[in-house]
């Protein structure tokens, strides 16, 4: 058994453990209000672009002409995959999550013959893919610097990917993510955002628009901006549900701290009366014996 | 009848303005400025470096946008964009910055003739203001 003092530290070590993990609970709690307000408020741009998207694709007269950003380069040879894990961890499952839906996707990829590049956005993304899959990682990108998921970081990264889509890099890109459904729960994502996949929604009016200038100049201006949109929308749901991730993950540990506190404290105890017990056998022993 | 219509500006990070009580808005659309009045019909267009105007009963309003989307339908005239201010709370420094940016990005060499024209653009609608 270990020693009194021995108990003692790790009872020590531990509670100052909980500590630190009662605090990122909070810090988690406070942060994820926040980010959930502002992925909140962010969804009204991007339904609207949505919606301006699907009219005006259900509106394009010369379907074989559509810009390739609507309808594709005809071919799926190349995969581009965007992973978006946060900079941070103990997050509990959040990042693992998402590499385990990314890395089933890329072994379907792989099966059937497709070429892979990767795109990690977050440093713990890249930290745990570049072992396996390290040279089909193309570009690394995090935004440790900024606080707050921004869209001037998303329209970063959404140039970055129509520029590689233009210099005829890949074919098809997905965009890895987690949505936030609620602090317990989160979903890993897979959307492809190239080309844009809309088939089976409705426009939600039959009415024709006005277009000026025409049609194919409007969404071929668009459509770079709706895939910054995708990725800011995105970068939103990834940053609250990291907050909720990290949230649970520390409610838990500080929970579990406060469990083994207990069971020590019991042992420490235990150890304690074993001692004096002990101690009170050898004296009465030794009276007895005189 | 009343000759108001709904305005609402998003930005991506908010919903940036909602008003109900426009009379008249104009837009710095692609092709031109291009006023909107109640019963316009269907539209969609975007915009070039420029200043909405909202013209209202509670008074009028001036904005700076770099770029976006219009869609007008049904008397609601929704407008997509990422980079709006107000004219109201603009002083003259941030001003500066903006030009300074702009004029940075219309000097550059590599771009293309789009960009160059919007970064073109820009420049103008800012000298103008200053």
């Amino acid at each position: 058994m270990a020693s009194l003092d021995d108990l003692k530290k790790r009872i020590a070590s531990v509670k100052s453990t909980q500590k630190i993990t009662k605090a990122m609970k909070m810090v988690a709690a406070a942060k994820l209000r926040r980010a959930q307000e502002s992925a909140e408020k962010g969804r009204p741009y991007s339904e609207k672009m949505n919606n301006v998207i699907l009219n005006l694709s259900n509106g394009i007269s010369d379907k074989e002409n559509a810009p390739k950003l609507l309808s594709g380069t005809g071919q799926e040879k190349t995969h581009l995959c965007v992973v978006m894990t946060s900079d941070r961890g103990l997050c509990g499952g959040f990042n693992s999550n998402i590499i385990k839906k990314a890395k089933s996707y890329f072994l379907k990829i792989l099966d059937e013959g497709k070429e892979l590049k990767i795109i990690t956005v977050g440093s713990k993304g890249n930290d745990q893919l570049k072992r396996v899959y390290g040279d089909k990682i193309v570009e690394n990108i995090s935004f440790k610097e900024s606080k707050n998921a921004n869209y001037f970081d998303a329209d970063k990264v959404g140039k970055m990917v129509i520029e590689k889509f233009e210099a005829g890099e890949f074919d098809v890109c997905t965009i890895f993510y987690n949505q936030f459904k609620n602090v317990i729960t989160q979903i890993p994502q897979a959307q492809q955002i190239i080309p844009l996949n809309n088939e089976g929604e409705e426009s939600s009016s039959e009415e024709s628009y006005e277009f000026e200038p025409d049609e194919d100049e409007i969404l071929s201006n668009l459509l770079p901006k709706n895939i910054s949109t995708q990725i800011f929308k995105a970068m939103l749901e990834n940053s609250a549900s990291e907050q909720g991730s990290r949230m649970s993950a520390m409610d838990n540990a500080t929970r579990n701290a406060g469990e083994m506190v207990d069971k020590l404290t019991i042992e420490y105890n235990r150890s304690r009366q074993a001692a004096i017990t002990k101690e009170l056998i050898e004296i009465i022993s030794g009276a007895e014996s005189l | 009848m009343s000759e108001e219509f709904k305005v609402e500006i998003v930005n991506p990070e908010k919903s940036f303005l909602v008003k109900d009580d426009v009379s008249e808005v104009v837009v710095p659309a692609f092709e031109g400025e291009m006023g909107i009045l109640k019963d316009h019909i269907s539209i969609i267009s975007f915009l070039k470096p420029g200043i909405i105007k909202i013209l209202s009963k509670s008074g009028d309003e001036n904005y700076y946008v770099e770029d976006g989307i219009v869609e007008f339908k049904n008397n609601n005239l929704s407008i997509l964009t990422s980079t709006i201010f107000n004219l109201a709370d603009m002083d003259k420094s941030k001003q500066q910055d903006l030009l300074k940016q702009a004029e940075e990005e219309a000097n550059k060499t590599d771009i293309n003739d789009q960009s160059k024209y919007l970064a073109d653009q820009k420049v103008e609608v800012l000298k103008t203001l200053n």
